[in-house]
């Protein structure tokens, strides 16, 4: 309705930068992420490559998470259980000696997919506070039973000492490849977020966020689409944890606590929730102020923690609230973009 | 002699004969929260093509009863027969596409969407199945053209792109009404659709009921008088959780034990 037609992609981008602070800043972020690794290695800071590759694998992680609560209105504390069956499906057959890469990653996604669909059975059929404790209790219980298997090293966990192999495709040994392959995947699930919630089930979804009765009322039977959408998420981190076990060379039940949950949480909000770039702002900004903040004081987590309240009370909706409102443009149109 | 047909066209439409088909049968339906009895042994018949009034005092039971028959309630016992068919444990949503939509008492959108899209979104209900995840719906010019229809019969076509949240509440509760439509309902059901409106809005909204009346059976719950007496054909009394009467809404008007237990208290 307002003049999508007959424009080429490149005229449709810059109508949507023109004059909208926060597209250009997310605009501006992905150029920056994409030319990263090169401007690293010219400057011989691989430190920072290392950073950015953890940053973005955790922004997947929070980008699926944005999926159910940004657009689907469902609060999970139990996330990042997610990232540790995916970390998992490469520990435990590189532990076996199975080293393919396509096995690891068929694994991450069919044990997370699965694991998003029995207890989203469950859990979906509670709401707010209910919906939070009982995705809280399915975290910690598979943290409990991964802490009980002393065969792949209970609490201590397991050293990963090669990573997934694709032969002949890539190599994923080489920081530069990993970073890519992340950046890649990441950049696909914010591009298939973005579709689907101009489609038909991203439009049910977020009427489910706001007002469920309505939904129900105009005959969706709206559980089905949380499922589904809570699955889609599920799995995304799952995908996730691939890449974390794969990065880190380490897996451990420690990966599934819930305060890793609530940091997931903590950088959608910086980002700001149901905005498609919010979870990369949120999660590259939270880990490199973590870096330098833990660099500086001990107590970097209580100026962490006052940073998000202040930017909370002042700016309505993270840094994407701030950013609009140097905007001469309104946020309203950009919540679903 | 044509003089005479259309006149008892017009009288058929007027106040239908008691041997039309029924659309909406309730058998003995009851429902209570705790010791509370909202919904006492309810017997209703809802004729197809009237407007049927059910009018009482607060905390009648009149929502409650609203509810059980879209099925966001589900009675203690009793049975609902909606187009011959038994639907007492039909899933609300189920019953929806059946053809029983319902509008609610509490202004019930999606604020944050435009005012076009809250349409379509019941559009998209009634056309095919909404587990597409690519194809943007504002491709969909189709499903655009149909909530365009129904925003025109609410007169809000002017309105479309705005958000719901920015209208009037005389606005909004035309919004419900056009989603409603959208719905394509057999038997439309009604809660207060003139809660808390201006007289003007009043006028308004009578006015669009009045259209809508032949096309669309409808079951009203409401508690402006005048408006049930402009545009109901049969009116049903609930106290208490149970009919007191229910006849023409002429016969209603004049029924003293009526006007006792409800008309004279308002
Ligand atoms: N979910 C519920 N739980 C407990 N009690 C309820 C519930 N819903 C309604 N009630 C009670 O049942 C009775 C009937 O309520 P209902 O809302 O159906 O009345 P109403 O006729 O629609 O009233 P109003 O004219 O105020 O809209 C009231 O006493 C109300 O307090
Ligand atoms: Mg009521």
């Amino acid at each position: 309705m307002r003049g999508e037609q007959a424009s080429s992609w490149p005229s449709h981008l810059l109508a949507r930068l023109k004059g909208n602070l926060p597209n250009q800043v997310y605009f501006a972020l992905v150029i920056a992420l994409l030319i990263a690794p090169w401007l690293i290695n010219a400057l011989d800071q691989s430190f920072y490559l290392d950073l950015l590759t953890r940053a973005l694998i955790i922004a997947i992680a929070v980008a699926s998470l944005n999926l159910i609560i940004g657009f689907g209105g469902m609060v999970s504390l139990g996330h990042a259980a997610f990232l540790g069956i995916g970390a998992y499906c490469v520990g435990i057959p590189t532990y076996y000696e199975q080293f393919n890469g396509f096995v690891h990653l068929g694994l991450a996604v069919l044990c997370s997919a699965l694991f998003a669909l029995l207890t989203g059975l469950i859990c979906l059929r509670t709401k707010a506070v209910y919906f939070i404790m009982i995705t809280l209790a399915f975290a910690q219980m598979l943290y409990f039973t991964l802490v009980s298997l002393d065969e792949y090293g209970a609490d201590d966990g397991l050293v990963i000492y090669q990573r997934s192999e694709f032969p002949g495709i890539f190599d994923i040994e080489n920081p530069t490849t990993l970073y890519y392959a992340v950046l890649l995947f990441l950049l696909g699930c914010l591009y298939l977020t973005h579709r689907m919630m101009h489609a038909r089930f991203g439009r049910v979804l977020q009427g489910c966020k706001h007002n469920e009765q309505r939904m129900q009322a105009l005959g969706f039977l709206t559980y089905k689409y949380k499922l589904i959408a809570y699955v889609i998420a599920g799995t995304m981190a799952g995908v996730a944890g691939f890449f974390l076990g794969n990065f880190t060379n380490f897996i451990s039940p420690e990966m599934m606590d819930w305060t890793h949950s609530a940091e997931l949480i903590f950088m959608l909000v910086i980002g700001g929730t149901g905005i498609l770039f919010g979870p990369v702002v949120g999660a590259v900004l939270f880990l490199l102020l973590e870096e330098w903040l833990s660099g500086f004081s001990v107590y970097w987590h209580l100026i962490l923690g006052l940073m998000l309240i202040a930017l909370v009370v002042f700016g309505k909706g993270g840094v994407h609230g701030l950013l609009s409102l140097g905007s001469n443009r309104g946020s309203q149109q950009n919540t679903t973009t | 002699m044509a003089c005479l047909a259309l006149a008892a066209i017009e009288a058929a439409n007027k106040i239908p004969p008691l041997s039309m088909a029924s659309i909406l049968q309730t058998h003995d339906l009851h429902k209570s929260f705790g010791a509370l009895v909202a919904t006492d042994s309810v017997s209703l018949t809802v004729q197809t093509g009237e407007v049927h009034a059910i009018v009482g005092p607060n905390g009648a039971g009149k929502t409650t009863l609203l509810s059980l028959l879209s099925g966001s309630l589900k009675p203690d016992s009793g049975r609902i027969e909606f187009n011959g068919k038994d639907v007492t444990r039909t899933p609300a949503h189920k019953r929806v596409r059946l053809g029983l939509a319902r509008s609610f008492q509490i202004t019930s959108l999606i604020l944050p969407m435009t005012v076009l899209e809250n349409v379509m979104l019941a559009v998209q209900g009634t056309t095919g199945h909404s587990l597409k995840f690519w194809s943007p719906v504002s491709k969909e010019k189709d499903t655009q053209t149909q909530a365009m229809h129904f925003l025109q019969a609410v007169k809000l076509q002017d309105k479309s792109q705005h958000l719901a949240d920015a209208l009037s509440h005389g606005e909004q509760r035309q919004l419900e009404i056009a989603i409603a439509l959208a719905l394509k309902p057999k038997l439309l059901l009604l809660d207060e659709p003139m809660a808390g409106m201006s007289k003007e809005e009043t006028r308004k909204m009578i006015d669009l009921l009045r259209d809508l009346k032949g096309d669309i059976t409808i079951l009203l719950v409401e508690h402006d008088m005048d408006a049930v007496f402009a545009l109901a054909d049969r009116t049903s009394v609930l106290v208490e959780g149970g009919l007191i009467a229910t006849g023409t809404t002429e016969e209603i008007r004049s029924n003293t034990e009526v006007q006792q237990a409800y008309l004279g208290e308002a």
